[in-house]
């Protein structure tokens, strides 16, 4: 049985069908990717499994435990932690601050103060500047730090929505690089990306949204050749990966 | 208007100094709950009066007087705790609107509460002879209880700031004020949170209430009514969006206040009040967002 499986989940935000009956798996130890243009309920898919925005329909079981009408703080206790877009990270509290806020789950001491060493070795550049405000750091250091945040709550998933977003290039493929060491480090992630190209590059498998539904599921290259075939066929439409952005054209 | 000699100036100085701490406590009450629920509590002024009516019911028993006090600032913050969780809770989802009106609500309800179980005359409390004595240090005479009030909110907003940056959930407050669903997305429990502001805000009403009940020798149902409205005017003066501002808000609200009192002509000082509201004004128009405004823009919620 996969870690993470959404089955036929319906979002709707007052008349409009965000999601219409989306199925998904996220197996452990794989990184998947969730991707399309704006507006094929990436996000929503996102924030539905966070328990943020409350389905109509569908499930959404985590390691067998049913997540549908849970608040958020206690689907993220069962060990998913979100990096969300745009970062969030708290501006005018220090680095530091934010990381320990992201151990706020785990009750042991010693395991917080073993995990913050850990990431402050795997990003010097947070350990650098522990007792600035996070709001001073540039927009790739807090994507660091939001991941990093995330990783101390020990989380046995990893929810990235647009983690690329608004980063300068070579931020953006220094981000990329950091997922794959962190599925080498065994995490499970679910990545939202309109990175396509570089998204594809790195995951096990990925979902094509379109319009609130599964267009296309498969390897990377089946998503590319599919992708290709539609080109063809369609002449490019706006709706497909053949219309993603370049990398770091955002 | 005479130039100050020494014992005028220090004189001044205490009394501003610890008028402007009661005040920074009254405005961080209102502003911490603001942070995280965006409401300025009006009902925060009847938690100075539990804590008054505590004076005057816990000094009936024949307890030490300073336990007396302690009871009272762990009523108001039991107080603070049920309407949180009876009148706030049940709303919190609403308009900020809905929010206010019940928190006036609430207000009325307790104020009336206070007058039909209690009395609507002003009652005195039993209090201990501190509040009415003099010492004299260096050839200059103080008031004992400013030096204690001066001392005593020095050690609880020392408290609080050590609160807030030492414990998980003091970090989860000043993390909600920054951005709450974020806050939540890392597994804390927004209850708890809320809850933990609420609590603040009735130790501070608590400690309010025992200096200003103190002072006045008296309380009476609507005896929460100013405390409240000098603990809004501070945090507007010092700036709603951040605790700091509060502080400092309540400080210049208390040094404005003793100096315009020590200094303003004869004549005049029945207008002591207009003049500060005047000045109030005039900050406000250079600055609208208080004196101290958050260094980061929040981020869109």
């Amino acid at each position: 049985m996969s870690l993470l499986e959404v089955e036929n989940l319906v979002v709707r935000y007052g008349a409009i069908e965000a999601l219409r009956g989306i199925s998904l798996s996220v197996n452990e130890g794989e990184i998947v990717g969730l991707i399309g243009v704006n507006g094929a309920g990436k996000s929503t898919t996102m924030l539905s499994i966070m328990g943020v925005v409350r389905p109509v329909r569908g499930k959404i079981t985590f390691d067998g435990r049913s997540l549908v009408g849970l608040p958020p703080e206690t689907i993220i206790r069962q060990g998913i932690a979100p990096v969300m877009e745009g970062r969030r990270v708290f501006p005018s509290l220090t680095v530091e601050e934010n990381l320990r806020l992201g151990a706020a789950t785990i009750r042991d001491h010693a395991t917080v103060e073993q995990d913050l060493a850990r990431w402050y070795e795997f990003f010097p550049i947070l350990g650098e500047r522990k007792h600035q405000p996070a709001g001073k750091l540039s927009g790739g250091q807090q994507q660091m730090l939001a991941i990093a945040r995330a990783l101390m709550s020990r989380p046995r998933m990893l929810l990235m929505d647009e983690p690329s977003l608004g980063l300068a290039p070579k931020m953006v493929a220094e981000v990329f690089r950091l997922i794959v060491q962190l599925r080498d480090l065994g995490m499970t992630i679910l990545l939202v990306e309109q990175n396509v190209r570089m998204t594809l590059d790195i995951v096990n498998r990925a979902y094509l949204l379109n319009t609130g539904q599964v267009e296309f599921a498969g390897s990377p290259a089946e998503i590319r050749q599919h992708a290709d075939i539609e080109r063809a066929y369609l002449g490019g439409g706006t709706n497909s990966v053949a219309a993603a952005p370049a990398p770091g054209g955002v | 208007m005479t130039v100050p000699d020494f014992s005028e100036l220090a004189q001044y100085l205490v009394s501003a100094l610890s008028l402007g701490g009661l005040y920074a406590l009254m405005a961080l009450g209102l502003v911490i709950v603001y942070g995280i629920l965006r409401l300025v509590n009006f009902a925060y002024g009847e938690l100075v009066m539990v804590g008054g009516y505590g004076l005057l019911l816990f000094g009936d028993t024949p307890l030490p007087w300073i336990i007396v006090a302690i009871l009272s600032i762990i009523a108001a913050v039991i107080a603070a705790l049920l309407m949180e969780r009876v009148a706030f809770r049940p709303v919190r989802n609403s308009s900020a609107t809905t929010l206010l009106i019940t928190s006036f609500a609430v207000s009325n309800l307790l104020q009336n509460i206070a007058l039909l179980a209690i009395s609507p005359r002003p009652r005195a409390p039993r209090l201990p002879d501190i509040f009415v004595k003099n010492v004299t240090v260096a050839g200059v005479q103080f008031k004992i209880v400013d030096l204690i009030a001066l001392l005593v909110s020095l050690i609880a907003l020392g408290a609080l700031t050590v609160f807030l940056r030492r414990t998980v959930i003091g970090l989860a407050l000043r993390a909600a004020a920054d951005d709450f669903t974020m806050t939540r997305l890392l597994g804390i429990r927004a209850n708890m949170v809320i809850a933990a502001a609420f609590a603040v805000s009735g130790f501070m009403a608590g400690i309010v209430a025992i200096f200003w009940v103190g002072s006045s020798g008296q309380t009476w149902p609507t005896v929460g009514l100013q405390p409240v409205l000098i603990a809004f005017i501070a945090s507007v003066v010092g700036g709603m969006a951040t605790l700091k501002g509060a502080v400092l808000g309540g400080y210049v609200l208390g040094f404005l206040t003793m100096g315009l009192q020590t200094w303003l002509p004869q004549g005049v000082n029945a207008y002591r009040d207009a003049v500060m509201f005047g000045i109030v004004i005039l900050v406000l128009l250079i600055r609208p967002d208080g004196l101290i405004r958050p260094s980061y823009s929040r981020e869109s919620r």
